[in-house]
């Protein structure tokens, strides 16, 4: 694997083992100093054309447990707003000797672009649109394994505004992958035009899927959907589609709530309804950083070079 | 190295552990993945035979190194194994358990990452086999053999015994 | 006086298929046709070009060229666009108003003609429909109808708005009877429906997560367009034809009896919305890359008649502009130089069918037919093409005549060669090199 730019790339074995990999940095970031040499003299680099404290903070951190060196590039800040090229932002910034390439991009398919420009290093994709963001659904899956402990039969609902989100394309694949079974949940308006090829089920009722599912991925629904006439008014999407207490009281005792953050509360949740047990968000995050730990591991470790002996092969 | 070498050698080792720290106080021993787990885990049995009164009690844990290797990119990357150090090892004794000592290049690794969960008073190290071609200062405390090699060939450790075979590439 | 004799190569034109020479005189137009023409004794000022085992036929005409001049000069110039058209066959080519300014005035039509009297093969010149391409008011067809121009389209956007274009159907009807056709060509693509759209929309623009422009922002424009012309009168072209849809529309009206002509790209009959997956924005075109039922139903349309002429929407744009993000990048792709190639290559069609596509029957649609797509006879204008249509190669964007690269068969391996171009009489192509 020499870039990671979408689930789509992945089998299941190597989604597996990506995940099983997750699981040494997990212990790695319990331990009292969670910091390991492997990735000393690596240097990786945020490339994000747009903005995502969140994203980028657990990349970076990722990237420094694993002793890397990092620096960021906003766009803010930079030339791009002075109409330089992605590539030319690419190229330049590869020159100066770096190995991996976080690119998060409004548009889809960036990173791919991205991956024939760079020479050697390695692109991680950070979120593209509304194509992918397979970091995300890593560390979904590996939250789903960790309190459901297999993945394979299980039923997960993702609901809200599919059609515009990577996150819900990317958990769709890694989530079917592994095995479960997948209810798309949204009015037809917040579904892609077409799921030709999806192996996914589609619900227009949420109520009629709670019961049966064991975890339930609510989506951030986006403010602007209101002024395209995706959906009447925010209130009508909360009545038909946020999860309330009432709604949440129809899940198993054992289902999960699950949400990529940040939550709107009183839209695609009620308030009440973050508090409970079952909703396991803040594992999610502590994840996402193992998850980008193991993704950097995988991506610049192998043999770039001609192997050497060792204590034993 | 037959089954019972093993068993007589992890029999001596275990006698020398408690010799050299005068008993078992403070001793905790911990297998390198994964190698060394099962070695380790003969010597805590033996350990326990020899001072029934304290044997029991000394904590054993496991540590894999892959992530403080300086030949990362060298080799393909493995799945690591679980790393479980159930004491802080401040203040402790080490004993660091492995199957094979080669180049001592693991052993560093190990020390590297032993650092992270305390500062031990003192580390130690105990192999089944000390096969010679040292790249580093390291020697070990407690052998259960010396075996003379050539760098290529590889030495196998297992229940069954050693044996010693051509390296395959 | 006979300056040029083209020796070896089977004649096919509209009349049929015959095994000629073809002498051509210094006048510009054919002066012989005849089975084995001696060239050995009229001097040695005659230039004899050997086209054995070629076919002879009328040069191509493009109903579709986007030539950038002026404005965009460093993607392409008139120049230059002509120069891949000579490459390609072509001895005529149309040139879109999506210029800067746009050609919505007979001064700007005057500069493309101007820089086209240069160039290597006969430049025509359309005219936008609305001022500025805004859709908002009608641009003066009359004074530029007055230098020439046949056709009329905003390309690049349809006009929008109903009653604006029912007026300019209503307008274009007076303008005939000067002895040329009026011409309203349409790029038929509902706005409201398509905004934000950058590729076909269906399985793979959802996979993709790339905001999909649906078949029916084309299809309710032909849609209106149809009754619109049902009513005026007009005579009305629909351009760039891409999915099953439209083709069905047209079929029916055709039927029915309206006189309307369509033209379909190589790219939609060669191409599916699958080749976006790498988001390479070479593959970004407007109308988009449609499905392999779309695909289909435009090749059964030029199949059966029901699409008139194949076309390029030749759209040059620069590396950097094609090297943006997938939904930033201008739509568009290059298609003079390879069309013939592609047509032989992928069209199951006999070979008089896919030259009327390309030469007579785009010619009749700007009227032109008496000077370009004529027959081969002695008199006719020397407007020629030879090809070997058994030569096989391999598409090279690297080596286009054009200022860009955006071509999108870029490692293909196609059938068909150009060899030779005859403009007016002279040789403009001679075995593949451009002459000037």
């Amino acid at each position: 694997m020499k870039h990671l730019l979408s689930i789509a790339d992945l089998t299941p074995t190597d989604l597996t083992d990506l995940l099983d990999l997750t699981e040494s940095f997990v212990e790695v970031n319990e331990r009292p100093i969670p910091k390991v040499p492997a990735l000393r003299g690596k240097t990786v680099v945020s490339l994000f054309f747009e903005d995502s404290t969140r994203t980028r903070l657990s990349f970076e951190t990722a990237a420094k447990r694993l002793s890397a060196d990092t620096m960021t590039f906003s766009v803010s800040t930079s030339s791009v707003k002075k109409g330089e090229s992605v590539r030319d932002t690419v190229e330049t910034i590869e020159a100066m000797g770096i190995h991996a390439l976080v690119v998060r991009h409004a548009s889809a398919g960036v990173p791919a672009q991205v991956s024939r420009w760079v020479r050697g290093a390695s692109v991680i994709n950070g979120g593209d649109g509304w194509h992918e963001h397979p970091t995300q659904a890593l560390l979904d899956a590996f939250t789903l394994r960790q309190h459901l402990h297999t993945i394979e039969g299980r039923h997960v609902a993702i609901v809200g505004d599919i059609k515009h989100s990577r996150v819900a394309r990317s958990d769709a694949l890694a989530f079917t992958a592994l095995g479960a079974r997948v209810t798309l949940v949204a009015p037809p308006t917040l579904l892609p035009p077409s799921l030709d090829g999806w192996p996914v089920e589609v619900s227009y009722d949420l109520d009629d899927v709670l019961p049966k599912i064991d975890a339930c991925y609510l989506l951030r629904m986006q403010r602007e959907r209101m002024t395209e006439a995706l959906v009447p008014s925010l209130r009508e999407y909360a009545s038909l589609y946020g999860l309330t207490p009432e709604r949440a009281d129809r899940l198993g005792p054992e289902a999960l709530i699950m949400h990529p953050g940040p939550m709107n509360r009183g839209v695609e949740i009620a308030g009440e309804v973050t508090d409970r047990p079952n909703v396991v968000v803040i594992d999610q995050v502590r994840n996402g950083v193992a998850v980008r730990m193991a993704v950097l591991y995988s991506l610049l470790g192998g043999p770039d070079a001609a192997p050497e002996e060792t204590d034993q092969p | 190295m037959s089954d019972d070498d093993i068993r007589r050698a992890v029999w001596r080792m275990a006698h020398e552990i408690v010799e050299a720290n005068h008993g078992l106080h403070d001793v905790v021993l911990i297998g390198l993945q994964t190698g060394g787990v099962p070695i380790a885990a003969a010597l805590a049995e033996a350990l326990e035979k020899i001072e029934p009164e304290t044997g029991a009690d000394v904590p054993i844990g496991c540590l894999d190194v892959a992530f403080h290797r300086d030949d990362f990119g060298l080799r393909p990357v493995l799945p690591p194994a679980l790393t479980e150090i159930p004491v802080d090892l401040t203040g402790r004794v080490v004993v660091l358990v492995d199957d094979v000592l080669f180049t001592g290049r693991t052993i560093r690794a190990a020390l590297d990452a032993l650092g992270d969960y305390g500062r031990a008073r003192a580390v130690q190290l105990a192999v089944m086999v000390d096969r010679g071609h040292r790249e580093l200062p390291i020697r070990p405390d407690y052998v259960g053999k010396n075996l003379p090699t050539r760098r290529d060939e590889m030495v196998n450790v297992s229940s069954e015994g050693v044996d010693l075979g051509e390296l395959v590439k | 006086m006979t300056q040029l004799v083209l020796r070896g190569a089977t004649v096919l034109d509209a009349t049929g298929e015959r095994r000629a020479d073809v002498a051509v005189g210094d006048d510009g137009r054919i002066a012989a046709v005849a089975p084995d023409i001696d060239a050995t004794g009229m001097g040695p000022a005659v230039r004899v070009l050997d086209a054995a085992g070629c076919v002879l036929t009328p040069g191509f005409v493009d109903l579709h060229t986007h030539l950038r001049e002026p404005g965009k000069e460093e993607a392409e110039t008139v120049e230059s666009g002509s120069r891949c058209a000579a490459l390609g066959g072509y001895t005529a080519i149309l040139a879109m108003p999506n210029t800067t300014p746009a050609i919505d005035s007979a001064a700007v039509a005057r500069l493309v003609l101007d820089l086209g009297e240069k160039a290597l093969v006969d430049v025509h010149t359309s005219g936008a429909i609305t001022v500025g391409r805004e859709g908002a008011s009608l641009a003066p067809m009359g004074e530029m109808a007055a230098l020439g121009v046949r056709l009329f389209t905003d390309d690049g956007a349809g006009v929008q708005d109903d009653r604006l274009m029912r007026r300019a159907m209503e307008y274009a009807v007076g303008l005939r009877g000067r002895g040329q056709p009026v011409v309203l060509a349409q790029h038929c693509e509902l706005d409201s429906l398509a905004e934000g759209g950058h590729m076909n929309e269906g399985a793979w623009s959802s996979r993709l997560g790339i905001p999909g422009i649906p078949a029916e922002a084309e299809e309710l424009m032909v849609m209106r367009d149809l009754a619109l012309a049902r009513r005026t009168g007009a005579v009305v072209h629909f351009q760039h034809l891409s999915t099953a849809g439209s083709v069905e529309l047209v079929r029916r009206a055709k039927a029915a009896g309206l006189p309307c002509t369509a033209e379909a790209t190589t790219h939609h009959f060669t191409l599916t919305d699958a080749a976006c997956a790498g988001y390479d924005a070479t593959f970004k075109v407007n109308p988009p890359l449609r499905t392999a039922d779309d695909v289909a139903a435009v090749r059964e349309g030029l199949a059966d008649g029901t699409i008139d002429c194949i076309a390029t929407d030749h759209a040059p744009h620069t590396q950097e502009a094609k090297e943006q993000p997938f939904d930033q990048a201008p739509p568009g792709m290059l298609g003079l130089e390879t069309a013939l190639a592609l047509a032989l290559t992928e069209l199951d069609l006999p070979l008089a069918r896919i030259v009327a596509l390309l030469s007579w029957q785009p010619a009749r649609v700007l009227g032109l037919d008496a000077v370009h797509g004529a027959p081969i006879e002695p008199g006719a204008p020397a407007n020629l093409c030879v090809f070997d249509p058994a030569a096989t190669w391999t598409v090279d964007p690297d080596r286009s005549a054009s200022r860009s690269r955006n071509n999108p068969y870029r490692g293909r391996a196609v059938r068909g060669r150009v060899r030779h171009t005859v403009v007016g009489g002279e040789p403009v192509v001679i075995d593949g090199e451009a002459q000037r």
